[in-house]
C-alpha cells in the first residue's frame, strides 16, 4: 500500500522531519475529533442549526432546541468523546503491556470482569446509580486483568500472546456466561442491563458523565505519560532494564491505568469491543511502533470512529437509531479487514 | 504421570502409539457413555436403566419408548453429534492457523452462520430453510474470510485477524437484524442464536450424525498431514505431503462441519475454540489432537445439557451459557495448572 507522503515513514526520513509530520498528523486529527463533535452534536433525530446551537451554549433560554442541545446532544457527544478515547488508549496500553497485537480490553476479559461487576451489584444490591455501581466495574476490570494476567504469564515459557489471549476468552466467557445466568433469574435486572449490555452512549446523563469524569481524566494522563517507559519495555525486560525503565512499576502502572479506563467506560457505555482492538492497530500501520505516537493517535482516534459511529447510527434510522455498537462494526471492520489483509499488523 | 509413545513395528510398517492419547480417549468415551446414559434415564419421569434399554430396542412399554425414543434420544445424540463437529472443526482450523483463536466461533464462521439463519428466520423460514441458511451463511463467510486473507498464501495471524474483524461486521449485522425484527420473529432469533439443544428431533439428529459419519473419516485421513504441516509448510512438503491440497481439504471438511453443527443447535459458544485446548492439555501432545478433541466437544456439549436442564429446574438455561462457564473454567484451571 502507497501511504501519503505526510505520514508515511520511510525509514531514512531525518528524525525531525519525521516527527513534524507526525506532529502534523496529530493536529489534523484532533481536528477532525472536533469536526466529528460537531456533527455529533448538530445531527440527530431533530438536527439543529449551527447558530442556534452557539445560541444555545452561549446564552441559553427555554426553546426545545436549546433543550435538546443542552440535555441531550452534548452530554452524549462528551460521552462519547471520553469512552471512545478510553477505549482507544487502553486497547493501546493493552497491545503494548502484553505485546500482543490481539489484545483488546474486549479481547482480555476485563470488559466483561466490569460487567460482571456491574450485574452483581444491579442483582445482589439493586444499586441503579452509575456513580456507585462504577466500584463494581473498577473491581471487576481490576480482578479479571490480574487473572487473566496470572493465567496467562503462569508456565516456564513467560506471558506468550497466544496464552495470554486464550486465558482472556476463557476468562471473559465464563464472565459473559455468569452475567447471563444471574440475568435469567431476574427479570427486573434483565430490563434494566438490556441496553446497556450492547454498548449505548444513550442511556446516561450528564450527572453520571460528570461523577465519573475524574477516573477517565486520570486514566488518560496517567496512560499518556507511560509512552517512555513502554517503549523501553518493548525491547524486553532486561534491555528496558538497562535503559533506565523501572519495569515492575511501569507494569503496574499501565495496568492501573487500563483499569480506570476499561472500568469507567464500560460503567459508561456498556461493554464495547472492537474500537480498543482497531484503532491502535490501524494507528501502527500508520506511524509505526513510537508509543509516544502511538498512544495520543489512538486516543484522538478511537473517539471519531465511536462518534462517527454514532452519528451514523443517528442519521440512517430516523426518527429511531442504530446502536453505537452496531454502526462501529459495520464501518471499522472492512476498513480492518483490508488493513489485516495489506499490512503486517501483527508486528509490534 | 510419564508415559512415553511406544512404536510398534512389524516388518517395514510401524505404528506410533501415544498411551496416553488412547487412554485419555478411553476415559472421554467412558464420561460420554455416563452421561448418555445419564440424560436418558433421569429427568421429569425418571425411567429405570433395563427400560432404556429395552425402549431403545424397541420393546418397552409405550410412555417409555415415547420418553427416549422420541424426546431424550434425538436431544443427546444432536448433542454429541454436534459437539464432536464444533470440537473437529476448531482442532482442524487451530491446526491450519496455528493459533487457539484461529477457531471457527472467532473467525467470523459460526457468526456467518448464524447470519444466516437469523435471516431465514426473520424471513419466516421453515426450520429446513433456517439450516440451509445457516450452512449457506457459514460457507459464504468463510469464502470471505478467506478471500480477504488469501495473499500469496494465508498466513495465521492474518486469517485470524481478518477472520475477528469479520465475526465483529455479523455481529453487528445479527444485532440490527434483531433490534430490526418485529418482537415474535425477533424473539425466535433469539432463541436460536443463543444456542440450544431443546426440543430438537430426529430430524435434527440425523443430517448432523451422516454429515459427520461423512467427514469424520476424511478428518482421520487429514490427521497426520496437518500435524506435519503445523511444523511448517515447508517442512511439511519436503516430507512428501501436497500442502495445499491437504489445506483445501480441511478447510472443506471444517466449514461444512461447523455450518451443519450450527443449522443443527444455533451457534453454541466455545465449544470449537475449547475442546481442541481441552483435549491437547488432557493428552499432552505436541499439536492438536483431532480425535481427543471430537471427543471432548461431544462430551463438554452433552454434560453442558444436561446441567442446563437440571441446574435451575424447571426452568432451562441455555446450553451455550453453561458450555462457556464450564469450558471457561475448566480451561483456565488447566492454564493455571502449568504454573510450574
Amino acid at each position: 500500500m502507497t501511504v501519503p507522503s505526510t505520514l508515511g515513514p520511510p525509514a531514512t526520513a531525518p528524525p525531525r522531519r519525521r516527527s513534524a509530520a507526525l506532529g502534523a498528523g496529530l493536529l489534523a486529527a484532533l481536528a477532525v475529533l472536533l469536526a466529528v463533535a460537531t456533527l455529533s452534536v448538530v445531527y440527530g433525530a431533530r438536527s439543529v442549526p449551527l447558530g442556534t446551537v452557539v445560541e444555545a451554549l452561549t446564552s441559553p433560554g427555554a426553546s426545545p432546541d436549546h433543550t435538546v442541545v443542552r440535555e441531550l446532544r452534548v452530554p452524549r457527544t462528551l460521552l462519547g468523546l471520553g469512552v471512545g478515547a478510553a477505549l482507544g488508549l487502553s486497547g493501546a496500553l493493552m497491545q503494548s503491556l502484553t505485546r500482543n497485537p490481539l489484545a483488546d480490553p474486549g479481547l482480555l476479559g476485563v470488559n466483561q470482569g466490569a460487567a460482571l461487576g456491574v450485574t452483581v451489584a444491579m442483582f445482589a444490591l439493586g444499586l441503579t446509580n452509575p456513580a456507585l455501581y462504577v466500584w463494581f466495574a473498577f473491581a471487576g476490570a481490576a480482578l479479571a486483568a490480574a487473572a487473566v494476567y496470572a493465567l496467562g504469564s503462569a508456565g516456564r515459557s513467560g506471558a506468550s500472546p497466544v496464552r495470554l489471549a486464550l486465558a482472556g476468552v476463557a476468562l471473559g466467557m465464563a464472565c459473559t456466561a455468569a452475567c447471563q445466568a444471574l440475568l435469567r433469574m431476574d427479570p427486573q435486572v434483565f430490563d434494566r442491563m438490556r441496553f446497556w449490555l450492547t454498548g449505548s452512549l444513550s442511556a446516561q446523563t450528564s450527572g453520571v458523565l460528570a461523577a465519573l469524569a475524574p477516573f477517565l481524566v486520570a486514566g488518560l494522563a496517567l496512560g499518556l505519560s507511560l509512552a517512555r517507559p513502554l517503549n523501553a519495555l518493548a525491547l524486553g525486560d532486561e534491555a528496558g532494564r538497562a535503559l533506565g525503565a523501572a519495569v515492575g512499576r511501569t507494569r503496574a502502572l499501565t495496568a492501573v491505568a487500563i483499569t480506570l479506563l476499561c472500568g469507567s467506560a464500560t460503567a459508561l457505555a456498556g461493554p464495547l469491543w472492537f474500537v480498543g482492538l482497531a484503532v491502535p492497530q490501524a494507528v501502527r500501520a500508520l506511524v509505526g511502533p513510537d508509543q509516544r505516537w502511538v498512544l495520543p493517535y489512538s486516543a484522538l482516534l478511537a473517539p471519531v470512529l465511536l462518534l462517527g459511529a454514532d452519528v451514523a447510527g443517528r442519521l440512517v434510522a430516523r426518527p429511531g437509531e442504530v446502536q453505537v455498537g452496531i454502526m462501529c462494526a459495520v464501518l471499522g471492520a472492512p476498513v480492518f479487514m483490508v488493513l489485516a489483509r495489506r499490512r503486517r499488523l501483527a508486528a509490534l | 504421570m510419564s508415559l512415553s509413545p511406544i512404536a510398534l513395528r512389524v516388518g517395514p510398517w510401524s505404528l506410533r502409539l501415544a498411551p496416553r492419547g488412547l487412554l485419555v480417549c478411553l476415559g472421554l468415551l467412558a464420561t460420554g457413555f455416563a452421561v448418555s446414559v445419564l440424560a436418558l434415564s433421569t429427568g421429569e419421569v425418571a425411567v429405570p436403566v433395563p427400560d432404556v434399554v429395552a425402549a431403545i430396542f424397541g420393546r418397552g412399554s409405550p410412555m417409555a419408548e415415547l420418553i427416549v425414543a422420541e424426546l431424550r434420544a434425538p436431544r443427546l445424540v444432536t448433542g454429541l453429534a454436534v459437539g464432536a463437529a464444533f470440537g473437529l472443526s476448531g482442532a482442524i482450523f487451530q491446526s491450519l492457523t496455528r493459533n487457539p483463536l484461529g477457531s471457527p466461533d472467532f473467525i467470523g464462521f459460526t457468526a456467518g452462520a448464524s447470519t444466516g439463519g437469523i435471516l431465514a428466520v426473520v424471513l419466516g423460514g421453515t426450520a429446513w430453510q433456517i439450516a440451509g441458511g445457516s450452512l449457506l451463511g457459514c460457507v459464504l463467510s468463510a469464502a470471505l474470510v478467506y478471500g480477504v486473507a488469501h495473499r500469496r498464501g494465508v498466513s495465521g495471524y492474518r486469517l485470524v485477524l481478518v477472520g475477528v474483524g469479520a465475526h465483529a461486521l455479523l455481529l453487528a449485522v445479527d444485532s440490527y437484524l434483531l433490534t430490526s425484527a418485529n418482537l415474535h420473529d425477533a424473539a425466535n432469533a433469539g432463541a436460536w442464536l443463543t444456542g440450544s439443544l431443546s426440543g430438537r428431533g430426529w430430524d435434527h439428529a440425523v443430517p448432523v450424525a451422516l454429515a459427520l459419519a461423512v467427514l469424520a473419516p476424511l478428518c482421520a485421513g487429514l490427521s497426520r498431514p496437518l500435524r506435519m504441516m503445523e511444523t511448517g509448510d515447508d517442512a511439511a512438503g519436503a516430507v512428501g505431503i501436497r500442502v495445499e491440497r491437504v489445506r483445501a481439504a480441511a478447510v472443506a471438511a471444517g466449514v461444512l462441519l461447523c455450518g451443519v453443527a450450527t443449522a443443527a443447535a444455533g451457534p453454541v459458544m466455545f465449544v470449537a475454540l475449547a475442546a481442541p485446548q481441552l483435549a491437547r492439555r488432557l493428552t499432552r501432545a505436541g499439536g492438536v489432537a483431532l480425535t481427543a478433541s471430537a471427543l471432548t466437544g461431544a462430551v463438554l456439549l452433552t454434560a453442558a445439557d444436561l446441567l442446563a436442564q437440571r441446574l435451575i429446574a424447571p426452568a432451562q438455561l441455555p446450553v451455550g451459557v453453561v458450555t462457556a462457564a464450564l469450558g471457561g473454567v475448566y480451561l483456565a484451571l488447566l492454564l493455571g495448572r502449568e504454573h510450574r
